[in-house]
């Protein structure tokens, strides 16, 4: 499976992204920010790649603030 | 022991509110949110429901719209002090308790003006006499939403309307209501909304918040303090999005894992059956007392009027006697005096001696309400 993770600008959005994503059964998971895509100490959503323009839309219905999408 | 010192702190809690702390320390204890692993976001994931189910309860459309603090004073320390600057006009009420008057007063000796419009013996506050004083300077209404002393309700929902009308932020002290009363941001016109966890929400000492409505602008908000929130590390700049901008510093977790149960709690028993339960009582209590010429109750009779929070003095006995005697020989906790509230106590005409004030939760039973009328007719015979 090829994965890609979202940023956000805080905990508070990756939790209620993590929330609206698996409330439409999708199978993300909250993951440690990779080392190479920001010196932040935060958390991220790593998401199935295929899913990321469903996830996208979804997130911003849902007022879910996002930094960036990127290819794992 | 029988507690009625609710409105200064409830208690038993509920025993759930104790086992989420437990599971806390013993099973999660993480920095909520700052370090991404399993127990770090298990953490922030309970701040998050927190915050969700507390939604819920004020009819917030967007939780990160609630902001953790301390208690119900630091809330209203950072409305007040995060929105109005000098020049700015605040209208009051005569009800207030110190925590919304200091910072008042502070405020004051700082280039803000106030208006404190006065409310009648009972407590009760004419909506009309809030739109009378309104002027071009105008920018906030803080109100409590039940006073501590007397337990009379205000009439927020009539107030946030004008509020509305008139482009003015209403900041709404909800300390004594919150999770007893219903409160709706939206329907009830609230742009801030204080509340603390400890007392009608069932969790422990600490926590509380402050809800911030959609009018308000949070980048235009000064922050209490600034600090470390886990997110934009790379900056040394406040961030300027909610919740975090308010949130520096590691929280009260544990706290409000507790606060979550709390609310939990609340919910599963529902705000009305609780309010339902404690006016029974408290009537109960009124009715008792009415038939004790020595007594002199304060505050609206009507239930609709009020919460269970009542305040009474005997003839020739002053507060802190009362106490005393109630404590040493029945066994009844409660709280004499002035309540923090010197101008409420003004206003319904007991300053400086105050009044003794019995206050009920959803854990008092018909029986220690019996007691207590009991417990203050003995204490009347004896005296006699
Ligand atoms: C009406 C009112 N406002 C504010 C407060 C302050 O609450 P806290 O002590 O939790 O900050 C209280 C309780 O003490 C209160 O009764």
């Amino acid at each position: 499976m090829v994965y890609g993770v979202i940023l956000f600008p805080s905990i508070y959005f990756a939790l209620r992204a993590e929330k609206k994503s698996k409330e439409k059964g999708l199978s993300v998971r909250l993951i440690p920010v990779p080392r190479h895509l920001s010196s932040d100490c935060g958390v991220c959503l790593r998401i199935p790649w295929e899913e990321r323009e469903t996830i996208h839309s979804l997130l911003k219905e849902g007022s879910v603030k996002v930094e960036g999408v990127h290819l794992l | 022991m029988i507690y009625l010192d609710n409105a200064a702190t409830s208690w038993p809690k509920p025993p759930e509110v104790k086992e989420a702390m437990v599971r806390f320390m013993e099973e999660i204890g993480a920095n909520p949110g700052r370090s991404g692993h399993l127990l770090s976001i298990e953490a922030a994931r309970i701040i998050y429901e927190t915050r969700e189910i507390l939604s819920t309860l004020f009819n917030v459309k967007d939780s990160s719209r609630i902001v953790f603090t301390l208690n119900a004073t630091e809330s209203i320390n950072l409305a007040l002090k995060g929105l109005i600057r000098p020049g700015d006009h605040i209208i009051t009420s005569s009800m207030e308790h110190n925590s919304v008057m200091r910072p008042l007063r502070d405020l004051e000796k700082k280039g803000v003006e106030l208006s404190v419009v006065p409310c009648s013996p009972k407590g009760e506050l004419d909506s009309r006499d809030i739109e009378k004083k309104i002027q071009s300077r105008t920018r906030m209404i803080v109100l409590n939403h039940a006073s501590n002393v007397t337990g009379t309700l205000l009439p927020l929902r009539e107030v946030g309307r004008i509020a509305g009308e008139h482009g003015l932020l209403f900041l709404v002290d909800a300390a004594q209501t919150a999770g007893v009363y219903p409160i709706d941001m939206e329907n009830d016109g609230i742009d801030l909304l204080a509340f603390t966890g400890h007392k009608s929400l069932y969790g422990p000492q600490g926590t509380g918040g402050l809800v911030i409505g959609e009018r308000v602008n949070e980048k235009e908000m000064i922050p209490l303090k600034h600090g470390g929130t886990g997110s934009r590390s790379e900056f040394e700049e406040q961030p300027d999005f909610l919740p975090d901008r308010f949130e520096s510093g590691t929280p009260n977790a544990v706290g409000i894992a507790g606060l979550l149960a709390g609310v939990r709690f609340v919910l599963k028993q529902g705000v009305e059956p609780i309010r339902r339960h404690e006016s029974c009582l408290i009537e109960k209590l009124i009715e008792g007392f009415k038939e004790i010429p020595q007594i002199t109750l304060y505050g609206p009779e009507e239930m609709k009027d009020r919460i269970a929070t009542l305040s009474f003095n005997i003839e020739n006995l002053s507060p802190s006697e009362v106490a005393s005697l109630l404590e040493e020989e029945f066994g009844i906790l409660c709280r004499p005096g002035l309540h923090c509230a010197p101008s409420a106590h003004r206003t319904i005409g007991t300053f400086p001696k105050g009044t003794v004030r019995f206050s009920l939760s959803a854990f008092t039973s018909d029986g220690e309400v019996k007691q207590s009328i009991e417990a203050v007719r003995h204490l009347l015979h004896q005296k006699d």
